[in-house]
């Protein structure tokens, strides 16, 4: 029994709540700083509205304030948002062959860490229509909140914003954990990726990497190694796959 | 600033959605190479929990209690994550912990 389209949407809107409320203090914080190298309430909106990556815009805001080349410009983007290109690759295989191909095309808009990361929080395939009622407030939420950083500077105190932005930490906890609980070696990569993490900011020759670059190459190496020693069974993600249905809960 | 700034972010965007839509576009069918299928399944979890710490920490220069409301909101989080609350409720009750903590310290 198919769910209807709206109330997938509402859904949607639902568990992406935690991501607006967690974008708000985030792109409120890249507001600040993009006020402070001149950019306009409406500039920082836009630029938020249509790039959604924290890390990319951070960088791509550093060289907009040193007035660097386009070229430069798209080549620093690019690295600070090559782990989408994994993500993307990742949620190819979610879709069902009976999924209209502009889906693809609006879906690709907003793969961000923590949208994809939602995305895969369900068993099966994608339903897209859920997707974007979580794109919604998403969006509202970094977009806005850039150009509230702009505007306001500090509408907020200081230990709310530190408060809230740890509700995006709390959600990423909330997506690997039940996987962890199943799989021991998903479990197992969980407490190896944070020690590695761990481990990369705090060497000062792996800090020196920007944050984007850090994820990219240990999310390579270490999915890499994992995939060699503990090859997944064919379908195993898949099998349950079953487009529009999603419990409530 | 010489340079136009819609024209840079217009340039942001391009590079940020080319990026994301590639994939989605040209991997049409399923990948059978079970190489790839192992990690592209490993792949989310590895890269949230990479994300996830030492970043729910805050920064990590600063002198230690600085340190402790995102220790206590990554434990807190697990284990009621564990127990099976949802995303809301453990990114909540993060929040919660992370404010609580701090007028201690």
């Amino acid at each position: 029994m198919k769910t209807k389209a709206w109330r997938r949407f509402l859904w949607g809107m639902r568990d992406g709540m935690p991501i607006c409320t967690g974008y708000l203090a985030v792109s409120f914080s890249l507001g600040i700083f993009a006020g402070s190298i001149g950019m306009t309430a409406f500039q920082g909106f836009l630029a938020s509205l249509l790039n959604n990556a924290s890390a990319g815009e951070y960088a791509g805001f550093s060289l907009i304030a040193a007035d660097a080349a386009y070229v430069e410009l798209a080549l620093v983007t690019l690295i600070a948002n090559a782990r989408y290109l994994l993500m993307s690759t990742a949620l190819s295989q979610r879709f069902s062959p009976d999924t209209p191909f502009f889906h693809r095309l609006l879906i690709g808009f907003d793969v961000t860490d923590e949208l994809f990361g939602l995305a895969i929080s369900h068993p099966g395939y994608i339903d897209p229509v859920y997707m974007y009622g979580a794109f919604s407030v998403a969006l509202a939420g970094w977009s806005v909140g850039t150009a509230l950083g702009i505007v306001a500077g500090n509408i907020l105190p200081v230990r709310v914003v530190s408060a809230l932005s740890v509700a995006i930490y709390g959600m990423f906890i909330a997506i690997i954990i039940p996987p962890a609980r199943k799989d021991r070696v998903v479990a197992a990569l969980v407490v190896i990726s944070f020690a590695a993490s761990f481990a990369f900011a705090a060497v000062p020759l792996f800090s020196a990497l920007s944050e984007g670059t850090r994820t990219l190459i240990l999310t390579i190496v270490i999915s890499g190694g994992a995939a060699i020693l503990f090859p997944v069974k064919a379908e195993e993600p898949e099998a349950s796959g079953k487009g529009g249905e999603r419990d409530a809960s | 600033m010489h340079h136009n700034v819609y024209a840079y972010i217009f340039t942001m965007a391009a590079v940020s959605y080319v990026i994301r839509v590639l994939p989605l576009t040209l991997i049409r069918r399923k990948i059978d190479n079970p190489f790839l299928r192992s990690f592209l399944y490993y792949v989310p979890y590895v890269t949230l929990a990479v994300m996830t710490f030492p970043a729910i920490l805050g920064s990590l220069s600063a002198p230690f209690p600085a340190q402790l409301p995102g220790l206590i909101a990554l434990v807190l989080g697990i284990v009621l994550a564990w127990r099976g609350a949802g995303l809301f409720p453990v990114a909540i009750a993060c929040c919660v912990a992370v404010f609580l903590t701090q007028l201690f310290i």
